[in-house]
């Protein structure tokens, strides 16, 4: 048995016949889609389901671009701090970036929600009350927003230390020998290299953060999968609930993905368009 | 007209290096106890066997190494003393590198401006047209709106000196400038270096290339474990080594 097919006529070739290239992955996943589409167009009970489902949609995309917003300024300071010259800061920003990644999100989410927000909110509202008479308060929905935030802040810190660290030493070291502080070093020929190893994964954990906006619902907040359960609970129709919200996430995750893979050629385009 | 500023007294050389060490970790002592002065348009070149602590004595010259022990003095400035700003004496020290390290991210002209409009604060044209002239003297002016991956190894070295020398250095280092380059390249950087040298640059050169030596040397430094073993004009050290470890060393690469 040869590792290469043969052709009719007994040769070998590393060619592959475009059946075998073909993305038939694709194919199915879009058959899927547009039979999921068809159901929610044709059938009542599907339509039911779609109705009860899609409001959710507002608060699960807010959640992500919120959650993603404020964990990529948590990822910036953690991830730089952790390559700090000051031992306090530095250490600090290993400490969260250890012990957030070490814990399930789930437990995370229930401690950050129902035990710290509650205690620093009654600590700010001591002083708050009595000097302003304004309460601070925090909806659930928004303890559990924060909570993913921290929990991919810690997450994204990663990517960012590992982008600046796989710039070589001798890019700083040819910055530093021209005059340039540390601070213009790091601003002016590392991070603008460091980008392109952190933007890819940057949006993957975009993604990730848009289905991990699902575990809000065990904090109540009506989003897609919170309104699909209250729909197959109420109703007993679990199939239609669940088969619609997977439909809702996989059509907005698989159009992120490739809006992410279009993105990612440009940039690998434009360093080609340099040769 | 007696007032002494630094840099403008010429009674003090250009770089004075006061029994400097360099050990790393534990150990490694990759320098030791080195003295070495170069005056004000002097041209050294060090040579000696790999990991013989060429490159360290080479960096700690503009402190990309920070020595263990001694003092070095550039243009007057104490290197080593917590009160002299690094940032602005290191713009005074031009560094070259083997590998180049050319920033990849931006064109020929960008690499050679970055720093004149940072840390001299020069406008975006100014900087523009000392980078072209710059790069019409290493012979390459065409090339300016590459980037690094589209210009040859001898190419690239080329712009990473003219990027330097763009600061108006007062000094210029050299790390194996023409090691990671092919053969037929080699020549084309060496002339520039040659033409520097003939301008009156001070340099410190590491170099594998003992012609180089030969024609633009005053003064050649052999470096063997961490130590200076012997200093000398070039051809007397090459006629006659007074060392052994001089001798069996130019033994090995001369023939
Ligand atoms: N950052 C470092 N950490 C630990 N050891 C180092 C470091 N830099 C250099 N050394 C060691 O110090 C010694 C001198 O190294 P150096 O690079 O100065 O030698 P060199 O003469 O430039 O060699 P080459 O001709 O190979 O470039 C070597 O033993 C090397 O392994
Ligand atoms: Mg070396």
């Amino acid at each position: 048995m040869s590792e290469f097919r043969s052709t009719p006529d007994g040769r070998i070739t590393d060619e592959r016949p475009w059946w075998d290239v073909f993305p038939w992955w694709s194919l199915i996943i879009v058959t899927l889609l547009a039979w999921m589409g068809w159901q929610i167009i044709d059938s009542p009970d599907y339509r039911l389901a779609w109705e009860r489902i899609i409001p959710g949609l507002a608060l699960t995309l807010q959640s992500t671009v919120y959650a993603f917003g404020i964990s990529l300024f948590i990822a910036l300071l953690a991830g730089t701090g952790q390559m700090s010259r000051n031992v306090v800061i530095r250490n600090l920003a290993r400490t969260y970036v250890e012990f957030v990644r070490g814990i399930p999100m789930l437990p995370l989410i229930f401690t950050v929600a129902l035990i710290v927000v509650p205690e620093l909110t009654e600590l700010l509202n001591a002083r708050l009350t009595k000097w302003f008479d304004w309460e601070f308060k925090l909806s659930f929905q928004m303890r559990a927003t924060v909570t993913l935030a921290v929990i991919y802040g810690a997450y994204m810190a990663e990517i960012f230390r590992g982008g600046i660290q796989s710039i070589p030493p001798g890019q700083s070291e040819a910055g530093r020998s021209l005059g340039l502080s540390r601070r213009q070093t790091m601003k002016s020929v590392v991070l603008p290299q460091a980008m392109r190893a952190i933007i890819p994964p940057m949006g993957n954990d975009f993604i990730a953060i848009l289905k991990d906006t699902s575990l809000l619902s065990v904090l109540g907040a009506l989003e897609i999968t919170q309104r699909a359960r209250q729909f197959s609970a109420s109703t007993f129709k679990f199939r239609e609930g669940y088969f619609v919200s997977a439909f809702i996430y996989l059509v907005l995750t698989l159009s992120l993905s490739v809006l992410l893979g279009v993105l990612e050629r440009r940039m690998t385009r434009d360093r080609e368009g340099e040769r | 007209m007696t007032t002494v500023v630094p840099g403008s007294d010429r009674s003090k050389p250009m770089i004075s290096l006061k029994g400097v060490s360099k050990t790393f970790g534990r150990n490694i002592r990759a320098v030791i106890d080195i003295d070495l002065d170069v005056a004000e348009g002097e041209v050294v070149v060090i040579v000696g066997p790999s990991g013989s602590g060429k490159s360290t004595v080479l960096r700690c010259i503009n402190l990309l190494e920070v020595p263990t022990a001694g003092t070095v003095m550039v243009d007057g400035f104490d290197m080593t003393s917590s009160d002299t700003n690094l940032d602005q004496v290191r713009a005074e020290v031009g560094m070259v590198f083997q590998q180049f390290n050319l920033f990849p991210h931006l064109k020929a002209i960008e690499n050679i401006t970055l720093a004149q409009r940072k840390v001299r604060n020069r406008s975006q044209e100014e900087a523009t047209d000392v980078a072209m002239r710059q790069l019409t003297r290493v012979g390459i002016p065409e090339k300016a709106d590459s980037y690094p991956r589209q210009l040859s190894g001898g190419q690239q070295q080329r712009v990473a000196i003219a990027r330097s020398l763009a600061m108006d250095p007062k000094v210029m280092l050299f790390d194996e400038p023409t090691s990671a380059l092919d053969p037929e390249m080699v020549k084309e950087v060496l002339d520039v270096m040659l033409g520097l040298a003939h301008d009156g640059m001070t340099m410190v050169v590491v170099t594998h290339e003992m012609g180089f030596a030969k024609a633009a040397a005053d003064r050649l430094v052999f470096i063997d474990e961490g130590e200076i073993v012997e200093v000398g004009p070039p051809e007397e050290v090459f006629a006659h080594p007074t060392q052994e470890r001089t001798q069996a060393f130019f033994n090995k690469i001369l023939h």
